[in-house]
């Protein structure tokens, strides 16, 4: 299994479609862990860090902590390859633009994926599609199981794992989801979820992580306090206590709508999709904001004939990075826009 | 169908208040916008990431060369006005170095919480271990208590106190 492989296709959490699907796109839960005895990474040489990258790699590989484990060295990489990686999830937009040694091991499903020299020593994380965060939390906790019987973790009986940033110090968990709010951000509620969140201490970022804008119709969500709770409680309180009102509150919006504006979404919908039907030349924004309309029509039951794991796809695959990967050669903007609209319109006519 | 905002009459109103002023009853409902332009929205909690560039800029004031400062950890030889400029540590030994300076901001980062209780290495030593294990369950005795589960909390007690004991 290589980079080259993971092209072709969206990764499984992005294809399935799990649980509260309708609103909830994907659940992540991520670990941050550093080894014992060892500087953290900004402390350490570039000698350390390629011992560090080199050790971890192997000791991951030989823990068969998942399927098709395989490495991608990222500081060899090249640029396209770490955009690929950004645009799935699988590294950081700050690890793939980093220069010192480093590298992410990503299991064959890439519901796994683990930064090595990320802020900080090891990032696990595990991705799945739908409000799936327990299970997310399952795994990780085995696979951080696994790891452990083989590296010594750099531990502390008051402040538990400890970490570069004191912010994730404790259990290192952070657990976020990805959410499809269309309908709150057309009736303008969506500044209520930010304050709504904001006051439960969780973060609201862009479909891109930290540092993006939460901007289109995509949020994602994550818990800010990893300490002095059990891992059990924040997968609990995130799970059990937030979760709800946020789909429950993008669902009313919805009926909402199609209540008092039944025709005027209708036509969005509509025009969305016949545009990426039609359209010659598409940005990236633009596509986007179109798949999303035609996402919610399809979670509407507007649009019986898309099938919605081909519009998840096509989020992915009409990314820059994957466009280029696709089509074989790198182009500029004009040309990706060209690209892309007659990409999506083979894929929409396939669907038919 | 949605009323529309009082001041702008355009977008629609989400934000709906009621003022008493001098025994007379007015409503207001206004769309987000200009409840923020009236002043009236809530400000919200700050975000971690602002809570960090706050404590790293607060720090960075002049009349905080104190102390605290002056603390260097003689494991990494980072010192503590280093970290507080770029928000990161060291090494993990920064943590007892830094100990008493860091915890006024772990306990802002994490709701007033200093103390781990989550998951253990199974190779930490069994005293580590024991010990967040009784925390742990002091948590829960505290949890119990507020929901007036009486019965779960003696028997809390009872586990904590064997394991005390041990």
């Amino acid at each position: 299994m290589k980079l080259a492989d993971l092209t072709q296709r969206a990764g499984e959490w992005l294809r399935g479609a799990g649980p509260m699907h309708d609103v909830v796109i994907s659940s992540r839960a991520r670990l941050a862990r550093n080894l014992a005895s060892q500087p953290f990474l900004s402390r350490c040489n570039a000698t350390q860090q390629r011992e560090i990258a080199e050790r971890l790699r192997d000791e991951i590989l030989a823990a068969g902590i998942a399927k098709n484990v395989f490495y991608v060295n990222v500081a060899a990489a090249g640029a396209l390859d770490r955009e690929l990686l950004v645009e799935r999830h699988l590294v950081s937009r700050q690890h793939a633009e980093a220069d010192h040694p480093r590298g992410v091991a990503i299991s064959g499903s890439e519901t796994v994926a683990i930064m090595i020299n990320e802020e900080d020593h090891l990032r696990i994380q595990v991705l799945r599609s739908g409000l799936r965060l327990t299970e997310a939390a399952e795994e990780i906790t085995q696979i951080d199981d696994r790891l452990e019987q083989s590296v010594e973790y750099a531990f502390h009986s008051k402040y538990g794992y400890l970490t570069a940033c004191p912010t994730n110090v404790g259990t290192g968990l952070r657990v976020s989801v990805m959410l499809h709010l269309p309908a709150l951000k057309m009736t303008g509620e969506i500044q209520k979820v930010f304050r709504a969140a904001r006051d439960m201490r969780l973060a609201i970022r862009g479909l891109y992580g930290e540092g993006t804008e939460a901007s289109g119709d995509f949020f994602q969500i994550s818990n800010q306090t990893t300490l002095g709770k059990t891992e059990q409680q924040i997968v609990d309180e995130f799970f059990g206590q937030t979760m709800p009102h946020f789909i429950e509150y993008e669902r009313r919006a919805r009926e909402g709508l199609m209540k008092s504006q039944k025709a005027a979404v209708e036509d969005k919908i509509h025009r969305a999709l016949s545009l990426l039907r039609a359209a010659r030349l598409m940005s990236s924004d633009e596509t986007m904001h179109l798949l999303s309309l035609v996402r919610l029509g399809v979670n509407l039951g507007r649009l019986p004939e898309i099938d919605l794991r081909i519009v998840n796809e096509l989020f992915l695959l009409s990314q820059p990075a994957h466009l280029q990967r696709v089509c074989g050669h790198e182009m500029n903007d004009q040309q990706r826009a060209e690209a892309r609209a007659e990409f999506i319109r083979r894929r929409l006519l396939q669907d038919n | 169908m949605k009323h529309p905002c009082d001041r702008c009459h355009n977008r629609p109103a989400t934000v709906h208040l009621t003022e008493i002023i001098d025994g007379e009853k007015i409503e207001k409902h206004l769309c987000e916008q200009c409840a923020a332009n009236e002043g009236i929205t809530v400000k919200a909690n700050i975000p971690i990431s602002q809570l960090l560039e706050d404590f790293i800029l607060q720090s960075s004031d002049a009349e905080c060369d104190d102390e605290a400062g002056d603390l260097v950890c003689d494991a990494c030889g980072l010192s503590f006005n280093t970290f507080r400029k770029h928000g990161v540590l060291g090494c993990p030994n920064d943590y007892d170095a830094f100990s008493a300076a860091l915890e006024p901001f772990l306990a802002r980062a994490h709701e007033g919480a200093t103390q781990h209780l989550g998951k253990v290495p199974s190779r930490a030593a069994s005293t580590q271990k024991k010990q967040t294990a009784i925390l742990r369950l002091r948590g829960e005795l505290k949890d119990a208590v507020a929901r007036e589960d009486y019965e779960a909390a003696a028997a809390l007690r009872d586990r904590i106190k064997a394991m005390e004991k041990e």
